[in-house]
């Protein structure tokens, strides 16, 4: 458990970077974990194609409000071609503490906001995060390395 | 700190029926308190689903064949099982469905559909889980008819001078309300509340979902007109619930078309079967029908005052335990007028970190918003993590969960 709730992780839940929102921001995006309620609103300004002000917003458990806060910090003077670049395992990485499948989406909420407001390719969409075939070849793969061939 | 009587220390149940207590989770016992979610099933139920499978599967209502008659009688004995199980006068009165939610969604839209007309009012409370919630504002879209709340106190129960308030103000046309709060445990008083809906002309649908798992429900001595559960949160499988409903029915037209439901049909026009089927539309759920027969034998035998007894000492025991955590608070109201659930915050910590942790000691405990967002709304909170008991419960695993509270508490440095 120590492993999970890390010093850091439970200073950026409880003095979250880069929190609050901007006025008349230029990208503006929110969600929701509808399971849990977990929720983040991310507001950006860009000036040539980089980011310039971020801020979130959100409420929820540790890891969703951490990720939130850490990724905020990550993105500062990032260019949106970088940022629609990120995948979740970048901001698992990120997080450098375990994340078991039950935490998964709260971890990922804040990527998934991004994405939404950015045109990324993570939108935590059915079709994209869901898809079947992609599980498929994943898991086609998988055996494909296990096995040897 | 208030001892228990010796006997409400152990399980009601003997642990030993439920195989699943046996195994561990993260190297410690598994501690299981989300039975409001859903219980864990006893052997007597997995075996006779089994034995059904292996033995006698068939589908119903069909063949003249020796199995489909064999499969036929199970699946109508588990139907007389429920229907006395529920005090019901006539096993026609019970209709299988998926669950509460197909049960109260019924409801909705075919009695809903075929009485309520611009203006009407549904009378429903904020303590609701969104199943008897969603359902009643699609219909109330499509009808014009308009939702009331009865309001909760701070103290998580129902507000009974705005209720009677309510019904002479709104005169609604239903009153749909829980036996049982899946948040808070609160019961509320639900015969008088009945008695004075029906004064006024409304009817009333009870959302049995944690009641009917927990308490002796007799739908004759409360006389409400509908009662959803499901067979899941009692000991059964999943994928089957009830809709019990007494003259209405007759009345009501078919909620879902398809075989089995039917008289006659041709191309243009078909004609209804009879009770309970109109509404049992398509190959329904057989195993799991016989499942439930299963657990309402097993449910049976331990008796309905007894593992309502049994929850309320526990609960009155996690209420103490829990009031020694600092930092903790619970919701709903005292043990005397509650189920066996206890919902509660722990400090800043996120419900679903408490939940980790928890987890993380072998304690199974739910945590978010448990589908009643309106009552989050109103005790201002995003989630709370809720311990939930059933007849296979122990103080000792409600020990445990004090004790991974109090290590959450270290890890949170609270």
């Amino acid at each position: 458990m120590d492993d999970l709730y890390r010093q850091y992780i439970l200073d950026h839940y409880r003095e979250p970077r880069n929190h609050g929102s901007l006025e008349q921001p230029d990208i503006h995006a929110a969600d929701t974990n509808p399971l849990c309620g977990d929720r983040i609103a991310i507001d950006l300004n860009v000036r040539d194609g980089r980011v310039t002000e971020v801020r979130f917003n959100g409420r929820g458990c540790a890891i969703s409000q951490a990720s939130a806060s850490m990724l905020t910090e990550k993105i500062e003077d990032a260019t949106l071609d970088e940022l629609r670049a990120l995948t979740p395992q970048d901001v698992l990485d990120m997080l450098g503490v375990e994340i078991g499948p039950a935490r998964q989406r709260c971890a990922l909420l804040s990527l998934r906001v991004l994405h939404q407001g950015i045109g990324g390719p993570y939108t935590g969409r059915m079709d994209d995060d869901d898809d079947l075939d992609d599980e498929a070849a994943a898991q086609a793969l998988k055996e494909r390395d296990s096995s040897g061939v | 700190m208030k001892t228990l009587e010796p006997s409400m220390l152990a399980a009601l149940a003997p642990r030993e029926d439920f195989p699943i207590l046996a195994r561990e989770v993260h190297g410690k016992p598994l501690v299981y308190l989300d039975s409001a979610a859903s219980a864990q099933k006893p052997r007597q139920v997995l075996e006779a689903m089994e034995n059904f499978q292996r033995t006698s599967y068939a589908n119903i209502h069909r063949g003249a064949y020796t199995l489909s008659e064999e499969a036929t009688a199970a699946y109508e004995g588990a139907r007389k099982k429920v229907a006395r199980f529920i005090n019901a006068r006539n096993v026609r009165e019970v209709v299988w469905t998926r669950n509460t939610t197909e049960s109260i969604n019924l409801v909705a839209n075919s009695w809903g559909g075929a009485n309520l007309k611009v203006g009407d009012v549904v009378l429903l409370s904020e303590i609701e889980h969104h199943s008897n919630i969603v359902p009643w504002q699609l219909i109330a879209a499509r009808t014009g008819a308009r939702l009331a709340y009865i309001p909760v106190t701070d103290g998580g129960e129902l507000d009974q001078e705005a209720y009677a308030r309510l019904l002479e103000t709104e005169r609604p046309k239903l009153v749909a309300v829980t036996q049982m709060s899946n948040v808070l445990g609160t019961l509320p008083p639900v015969r008088e509340m009945i008695a004075q809906a029906h004064a006024v002309g409304a009817l009333v649908l009870l959302d049995g979902a944690q009641s009917v798992p927990h308490l002796p429900v007799d739908v004759r001595a409360l006389d409400c007109d509908f009662l959803a559960f499901s067979g899941h949160k009692m000991l059964g499988p999943s994928g089957i619930g009830v809709l019990w409903a007494r003259r209405e029915l007759e009345a009501m037209p078919p909620f879902l078309g398809g075989g089995d439901m039917i008289r006659e049909v041709s191309l243009h026009s078909s004609t209804w079967n009879d009770l309970p089927w109109k509404f049992e539309a398509g190959t329904p759920a057989i195993t799991e029908a016989v499942g439930l027969g299963a657990a309402v034998d097993y449910l049976s035998a331990l008796g309905m005052e007894q593992v309502h007894a049994h929850e309320q000492a526990l609960t009155a025991y996690a209420l103490e335990r829990l009031a020694a955590v600092p930092d903790l608070t619970v919701y709903g109201p005292p043990a005397e007028r509650r189920g066996g659930v206890c919902s509660f915050t722990l400090g800043d910590i996120h419900a679903h970190d408490l939940a980790t942790i928890l987890d993380n000691a072998g304690v199974a405990v739910r945590a978010g918003h448990h589908c009643a967002q309106p009552l989050m709304e109103r005790y201002h909170i995003p989630a709370t993590a809720r311990a939930s008991f059933y007849v296979y419960t122990t103080a000792a695993e409600i020990d445990a969960l004090a004790e991974g509270l109090m290590q959450a508490r270290e890890i949170f440095a609270l």
